[in-house]
């Protein structure tokens, strides 16, 4: 195969990944593999060198730590003074970044990325800042070290054995444009270290002791240099995918990443992303809701989990199902993926062995030709999986009391029975256990289950009154008992479960259905987002916003449709969501005080407006909701998005049309004036020369010219009257008989080769017409009538007042071949000219006549003359004249 | 016609020097003494300081309309005035003249159309003192005698066709808008019924004119008034 064009999706892939690069300010990371190595030294001296060459350089923060080498270099930099912010009685200072947003200088420098601001920043993290102040399109020299890095950083914690707080996301650290490595040997940066030229003081010292051992120092060394090798290799890859020859490339590579509420899972998703960044690929990372519901900490866990997949460039996908090995392998099968990354389980539970195997042994099992990873968990706190669910005992009092109430009566009941009945009392408790199970939550079924099990057996087996079982049969039956009534709680628990998110998704399903089917229904963009709006509303027991985009989609403006008044704190929030085509606000890391969550509405690479949702105090949004409003996010999106392109599309065929006509008219414009010009050119010329019999016709093919260019020229500017709306029709009273008279003398040349026959009553009386606007209309149907027809063919012209007396009417009417009826259609439109146009012409006659007609509220005909030939009738409206008194 | 031996000075006033120089040929050619302006306020300049005895004014001057000179120099003077025009202009032509020109032409004309229009306009000034008898076709109006013959035999008017008739006489050649024959005929709050003029003309042309469809001497003039043509 040697398939050497490059792939579609790659290459659009690339072009986007430049084309997003074109807007945005350059990003250079100074990346490190720990403090010291002199990151905020070469930083700085690189800026020194550009405002050297006269760029404009704002420092927003760095740090010097009492340096002194690196205090002297910044020196000459301008510094923009930090923002200083108080929290719990300390001052701390801040980048400004609202300063420097404002100043826009070329170059920020921006030390320490992965710094975290203080509470009430702007965003949670440095990084953010630095995302901001490239979107608008400053470059950014930063410093970062590789402990920092969101990928590596379980690895850095293996190595040192110290957490690591502060990351970034390789996903911000993809769009650098550079990143410069600042290598050292450990050997010389301990010595650096000794010298005071790292820490001062103490601090050194405690810093020798733990994070600078030689052998971390090497291993983080390492890590540097392989990832700054990962990266070189990344971009040669971008490179070649872009240049077509490809031979490596493999096309078509995806990941899957299972996620839970564990601790582990973000060792799982770094994991993965370091193996889709390596392969080039996209990766997935997915989340199977089982029927049991999440406590609010494992909850919270999850959330954080699919956010740092997220971050890392994932694409979050939920599903339900109770397997979750089947709903890997069907979301893989689903998005093509190649590869399913999963944690090693530590040990097996005894549930596994009822399920057919662990979660691996079903993966495999099921996945086919899926490549299946199994990722080991480092050694840590062991994580009981069952306390991620809803605690069994959250059940109300409620419920146990029904508990306690059936079996008590069934405890009486089973006194009134003969003493050796006792097994049937067995069976009695048995289906009270099932039927409390479909009531009540799983704690008080897996209590009825021990409760009544023990009453039993105290109460009825004999020997009675004691937890003795003498005989083996008795034995055998109460654990039957005892594993008949857990199991079967269990599963009826989990089938009512089942029945609740089968009844959710429903209920998703159709809130999603309801939406397109509203938008669908709607007629103008407004209809659609007041219909999704109401219904969001509805469906989040929230107060929606919603800002959409202007024609030129830079600014935003509140959409009527909105529940509620957007302030303008809350509108900047949502604005920073739109510009930055991320969710902001509450429950974000991005401005989180803020009351409302802001979801962009993004098509493609764009923003197209901002959904906001204002919950209530305590209200939060599931991941589910969140899922959910995601979805409705992207259907408002596509509705303004579609809007947009109808709108454009119609703008462009206007344009499109206009062009065209452009074209004709200047095409025909330019032969209908050069033909008349050339004539009056040669004639001139001939003039001067000629003998005196010729001089006559000479002087008649000029003024033939000259009055066929007045006749143009007029009709180009009676067309512009009509369409600048400038025409106002001046309605007086005037004898019909003179517009007729006037628009023949205004043909009479043209008329001379066909004979002429008006017809019109004596007794006409005056009508209120435009005198100027009809004699024009007339004229211009006689002369089509004589260009149109062969020579010597008859013209009648005709008026009258129709029967009825609302209409005068005025006709004209040739014996000419007539119209076939395809062109009746098109008859009246500008720079439609006959078939046979023998005299040229700009097709503008019919078009002015129209115009001209209609304008007077009035209307025209044409048809067929009895006997041959066309009819052209012009209907004005006629209200009699009041009489003239007597003298 | 022009006193034989004394020029009619003509002041022509357009921005055009083509027109200008055009409408200096054929009018020197017809026997006047041309002077040109190429701006209103040189015009106006030029009539107050060498009286000319007629103007011929393009409506499309750049510094003044055409309306505004005629009536600026309305104030002062009566010299006739010619107005030059351009078609689809009808409501500038009805002002002009309803602010005191003359006549008017439409752009393109013919040398012969302005000459004959000057002509025109030159003798009602020149002849103040009208005879009352007034020769047309085969049509004799004495005015002293308020008796209108055709073809010798006396045609019974109506007074308003008398009345109707005696205007367009004494502004013969040249036209005279709806509105002033109105005003001159049913007072000016009559400008809405222009239907009764239509009407008087009308009986006026079917008594007068051979062939009333296609009147020779009662012309029509499309949107502005009526003109009395006399061969």
């Amino acid at each position: 195969m040697s398939n050497v064009r490059p792939d579609p999706d790659a290459l659009l892939a690339s072009l986007k990944h430049e084309e997003a690069r074109a807007r945005r300010g350059r990003l250079k990371v100074f990346l490190g593999m720990c403090p010291g190595v002199g990151k905020t030294y070469a930083m700085l001296r690189a800026a020194q060198q550009e405002r050297v060459a006269g760029v404009d350089i704002a420092v927003g923060v760095v740090e010097t730590h009492g340096r002194a080498e690196t205090e002297a270099i910044l020196a000459g930099l301008a510094v923009v003074p930090r923002r200083s912010v108080e929290y719990r009685g300390t001052n701390l200072t801040e980048m400004d970044l609202e300063a420097l947003l404002a100043r826009q200088p070329r170059i920020v420098l921006v030390d320490e990325l992965a710094h975290t601001n203080a509470p009430g920043s702007r965003h949670a993290k440095r990084w953010q800042d630095v995302l901001e102040l490239l979107e608008a399109g400053s470059e950014v020299f930063t410093t970062l070290n590789i402990q920092h890095v969101e990928s590596r950083a379980d690895a850095v914690r293996q190595i040192t054995g110290a957490p690591v707080h502060e990351t970034v996301p390789d996903s911000l650290l993809d769009l650098a444009d550079e990143m410069e490595l600042l290598d050292l040997t450990s050997e010389a940066l301990l010595e650096r270290l000794r010298e005071g030229k790292v820490y001062l003081g103490e601090r050194a010292a405690a810093a020798q002791a733990g994070f600078f051992q030689d052998s971390h120092l090497n291993a983080l060394r390492e890590l540097a240099l392989r990832y700054t090798a990962e990266r070189v290799e990344r971009q040669l890859r971008t490179m070649r995918a872009g240049s077509a020859k490809q031979t490596v490339w493999r096309s078509g590579e995806r990941l899957i990443v299972a996620v839970g509420p564990s601790p582990f899972s973000t060792q799982l998703v770094r994991w993965t992303r370091r193996m889709a960044a390596a392969l080039g690929a996209p990766w997935l990372a997915v989340y199977v809701e089982g029927s049991a519901t999440l406590n609010p900490e494992a909850q919270r866990l999850l959330d954080k989990n699919l956010a740092l997949a997220r971050e890392l460039g994932a694409e979050v996908v939920l599903t339900h199902d109770e397997d979750a090995a089947a709903a890997l392998v069907r979301v893989a099968l689903q998005r093509n993926a190649t590869q399913i990354v999963v944690g090693k389980p530590r040990s097996r539970r005894w549930l596994d062995i009822l399920r057919g195997g662990t979660l691996v042994d079903r993966l495999v099992r099921l996945g086919g030709n899926i490549d299946i990873y199994v990722v080991p968990a480092e050694s840590g706190p062991r994580h009981r999986q069952w306390l991620d669910y809803d605690a069994p005992w959250h059940s109300g009092p409620q419920e146990y009391g029904w508990v306690a109430g059936v079996i008590a009566a069934v405890t009486l009941g089973g006194f009134l029975l003969p003493q050796n009945y006792y097994l049937a009392v067995g069976l009695v408790y048995l289906l009270a256990v099932i039927a409390l199970s479909l009531r009540v939550g799983r704690g008080p079924v897996l209590m009825s289950g021990v409760v009544s099990a023990l009453t039993w057996n105290y109460l009825f087996i004999p020997p009675r009154y004691t937890f003795q079982i003498n005989k083996v049969e008795d034995a055998t039956l109460f654990g039957t008992y005892f594993i008949v009534a857990l199991i079967a709680g269990q599963l009826t628990a989990r089938i009512r479960a089942q029945a609740r998110h089968e009844r959710l998704r429903e209920e998703r399903a159709t809130a999603l259905f309801q939406l397109t089917r509203a938008l669908a229904e709607a007629r103008t963009l407004d209809d659609a987002v007041f219909a999704a709006l109401r219904q969001t509303d509805e469906l989040f027991g929230a107060k929606t916003t919603l800002l959409l985009a202007d024609e030129s989609g830079q600014e935003v403006y509140p959409h009527f449709a909105g529940s509620q008044a957007v302030e303008d704190k809350e509108r900047a929030v949502a604005v920073w969501a739109f510009q930055n085509r991320r969710p902001a606000g509450r429950f974000t890391d991005t401005l989180p005080s803020s009351t409302g969550y802001y979801v962009p509405l993004v098509r493609e690479e764009h923003a197209v407006g901002v959904l906001g949702l204002t919950l209530a105090e305590e209200g939060t949004l599931t991941l589910a909701q969140r899922d959910l409003l995601d979805s409705f996010a992207r259907q408002l999106a596509l509705i303004v998005e579609r809007d947009h392109l109808r709108a454009a599309g119609e703008r462009e065929k206007l344009l499109a049309e206009s062009e065209k006509l452009h074209r004709t008219l200047l095409d025909s414009v330019s032969h209908e004036l050069r033909t008349p010009l050339a004539v009056i050119t040669a004639a001139a010329e001939n003039l001067a020369v000629a003998e005196a019999p010729l001089r006559a016709s000479l002087v008649e093919e000029v003024r033939t010219a000259a009055r066929r260019l007045n006749r143009l020229v007029g009709n180009l500017l009676d067309q512009t009257r009509l369409e600048s709306g400038a025409l106002k029709p001046k309605i007086d009273w005037c004898d019909a008989r003179d517009i007729v008279n006037a628009a023949l003398d205004g043909v009479r040349d043209a008329l001379a080769g066909h004979p002429l026959e008006v017809i019109m009553s004596d007794e006409l009386p005056p009508v209120r017409v435009d005198f100027a606007l009809t004699e024009q209309a007339l004229a211009n149907l006689l002369l089509n009538a004589t260009l149109h027809t062969p020579a010597d063919t008859a013209v009648f012209l005709t008026a009258g007042i129709e029967r009825g007396g609302k209409r005068v009417y005025f006709t004209v009417a040739d014996r000419g071949p007539g119209f076939p009826v395809a062109m009746k259609e098109r008859l009246f439109k500008k720079f439609e000219r006959g078939d046979a146009a023998r005299a040229g012409g700009l097709g503008l006659g019919l078009s002015i006549v129209r115009g001209f007609v209609t304008a007077q509220g009035g209307e025209i005909m044409v048809g067929e003359n009895p006997g041959g030939g066309a009819v052209f009738t012009l209907y004005l409206p006629h209200t009699p004249p009041g009489a003239v008194p007597s003298e | 016609m022009s006193t034989p031996g004394k020029k009619s000075t003509i002041l022509v006033v357009d921005d055009e020097i083509q027109i200008r120089r055009l409408l200096r040929i054929s009018l020197e050619a017809a026997g006047f003494a041309v002077r040109e302006a190429d701006t209103g306020q040189t015009g106006l300049a030029e009539i107050a300081t060498h009286p000319p005895d007629a103007i011929i004014l393009d409506l499309g001057l750049p510094d003044m309309s055409g309306v505004e000179f005629v009536r600026r120099l309305r104030e002062w003077s009566r010299l006739p005035i010619l107005v030059v025009t351009v078609r689809a202009a009808e409501n500038d032509k009805v002002e002009a003249l309803d602010a005191g020109a003359d006549d008017y032409v439409t752009k393109p004309f013919g040398a012969s159309e302005v000459t004959a229009r000057l002509r025109a306009i030159l003798r009602r000034i020149q002849t103040d003192d009208r005879p009352a008898l007034t020769k047309f076709g085969d049509i004799e109006v004495d005015l002293a005698a308020r008796l209108v013959r055709r073809a010798g035999i006396e045609v019974k008017l109506t007074g308003k066709e008398y009345g109707l008739l005696r205007l367009l006489v004494a502004h013969r050649g040249k036209v005279i808008t709806h509105r002033q024959i109105l005003r001159e005929l049913w007072g000016p709050k009559a400008e809405a019924n222009s239907h009764y003029l239509r009407v008087h003309m009308t009986h006026l042309r079917q008594k007068l004119e051979a062939d009333p469809h296609r009147p020779r001497h009662f012309r029509t003039e499309a949107g502005i008034g009526y003109r009395l043509i006399e061969d």
